[in-house]
């Protein structure tokens, strides 16, 4: 009975070019920078650590949302697929963002950048994931994905699994005691990493 | 006694009110200008300025109104200031329940200009007005056998969003040795830039001890026990790999999961830089508390 309105949406859909996404989240980066400068609203008081932040969870929301076009195909028939590699190469840019302040404004200089991933397992932690993410953002192409071959390219952008594992966990470890936001992160990730084993499981013996 | 200790930081280093609103402004003025470097140094030499009004009432940590830093300024309007009383109890002469005026009466009301430091390796300047804590304990009459003063916050589940949530096993308590307490540099502020002291801040009444972690300086105080033993401290049961005991300012003891050696000024905007962390916050007169104890295991 929703059939003919998703139907509609795809249509609508199909119509929004991709790059209108990076527009998007370009305005959005350069935004909150301008906010942080003039320090207005969450940026008042301190905002080097509110710009890492916002930064960090913009990066990691777009990890989830990415994460979560396959579901939404398959169990509302709502098709973002075009959207994905945007999606994914404009979290890439928000990590970079989130660890540019993090390097220049926060820690201020290289060594000590060196020592926090060195010392600190959530920064650790943290850069690992964002590693993982630069052959994944290199070969966003068409040209890469001919080069690599569908089935090693497909392999290769499975790291966006443990990316998100990684993501969930650097804020988890971050925050001071117990807060429910980053439980959050880990169990929506969690959840939507289980779907795929529990299908992928499904699909051998078929 | 009041009086015993005097600051290096003068009347002068007080901000006149409608000079601290202005003093952002031009800041950001400055900034946008990119006259960065003249910025820097400008800051370096008045390093020692109190923070301004709003920096100081909405940047707060006060976990019974939620996580964020802004979350108290917005949440902390609830708490109920009637009738406060705090109760003293333990190894007292004159146990009780007083209030904030029978605890202080004869007392001088002093302003101390403190550096402070949160264990997150932010700082600020802080220009409280209160009491020493040694002139209020020797007031109630600590008897022989203290070791060490207890203190608590007040829980009021109805107009507390954090005690609701249940994000931390409260009530909120903190506590220090004797010697510590009776540390001239100790206080009871009970305001702000001579105004009462705000909500998000700890009103009515709350610990200053600016040689430690800002977390030691416990806000809304209910209670003051006077006991024979380490007191509970609710960080430092939380996680004592993290959070100790003593929790003094030490560049030399990073904590876990980040370093200690420097820390951000508040007010510095987005480019500011990092200044180094002192020891004991800059407050060398309190090493002699301290003196044989190995500070790295007692942290």
């Amino acid at each position: 009975m929703l059939t003919p309105i998703i139907d509609r949406l795809n249509q609508l859909l199909r119509r929004v070019p991709a790059w209108t996404l990076y527009i998007v989240f370009a305005i959005y980066v350069g935004w909150q920078f301008w906010l942080a400068l003039n320090q207005s609203g969450r940026y008042l008081v301190e905002p080097i650590n509110a710009l890492e932040r916002e930064y960090g969870e913009t990066a990691l929301k777009l990890i989830v949302a990415g994460l979560m076009i396959t579901p939404l195909r398959r169990f509302t028939g709502v098709n973002l697929l075009k959207f994905r590699r945007a999606i994914g190469v404009a979290a890439f840019f928000m990590v970079l963002a989130h660890f540019l302040v993090f390097a220049v404004l926060d820690v201020q200089s290289i060594s000590r950048v060196w020592t926090e991933v060195v010392k600190r397992p959530y920064v650790t932690v943290g850069a690992a994931g964002f590693l993982m993410m630069i052959p994944l953002a290199v070969t966003s192409n068409n040209l890469s994905l001919r080069k690599l071959g569908g089935a090693t390219w497909r392999k290769l952008h499975k790291l966006a699994y443990p990316i998100a594992v990684l993501g969930s966990v650097h804020y988890l470890w971050l925050v001071k005691g117990f807060q429910i936001e980053p439980l959050i992160y880990l169990a929506v990730i969690f959840g939507l990493l289980a779907l795929r084993v529990k299908f992928a499981a499904r699909r051998v013996p078929a | 006694m009041a009086h015993r200790w005097k600051s290096d930081l003068t009347a002068a280093n007080v901000t006149p009110q409608s000079m601290f609103l202005s003093r952002r402004q031009i800041m950001a003025g400055a900034l946008g200008l990119g006259a960065l470097g003249a910025v820097g140094a400008a800051r370096a030499q008045d390093a020692l300025q109190p923070n301004t009004w709003e920096e100081i009432t909405s940047y707060n940590n006060y976990s019974e109104f939620g996580a964020g830093k802004d979350d108290p300024a917005k949440n902390a309007g609830a708490l109920d200031l009637t009738d406060w009383v705090i109760e003293v109890d333990g190894l007292v002469d004159n146990p009780g329940t007083y209030t904030i005026a029978d605890l202080t009466a004869g007392l001088t009301e002093e302003e101390r200009i403190y550096r402070f430091r949160c264990v997150e390796a932010w700082a600020m300047v802080i220009p409280w007005n209160g009491f020493e804590l040694a002139d209020i304990l020797n007031a109630v009459g600590v008897q022989a056998g203290a070791t060490h003063v207890a203190f608590e916050t007040a829980v009021q589940p109805d107009n507390m969003i954090g005690v609701r949530r249940g994000a931390l096993d409260f009530p909120y308590r903190e506590g220090l040795r004797l010697d510590e307490a009776m540390h001239p540099l100790t206080m009871m502020a009970t305001g702000i830039y001579g105004e009462p002291m705000p909500k998000q801040n700890g009103a009515p009444i709350r610990l200053v001890v600016p040689w430690k972690y800002g977390f030691k300086s416990i806000k809304s105080i209910v209670r003051i026990t006077l006991t024979d033993e380490q007191p509970y401290a609710t960080w430092n049961a939380i996680n004592a790999r993290e959070y100790g005991f003593y929790s003094n300012v030490n560049p030399q003891v990073d904590h876990p999961r980040w370093s200690q050696g420097t820390e951000r000024l508040i007010g510095g905007g987005l480019f500011a830089s990092r200044q180094d962390t002192l020891m004991f916050n800059g407050y060398d007169e309190v090493a002699g508390l301290y003196e044989g104890m190995d500070l790295v295991a007692n942290y």
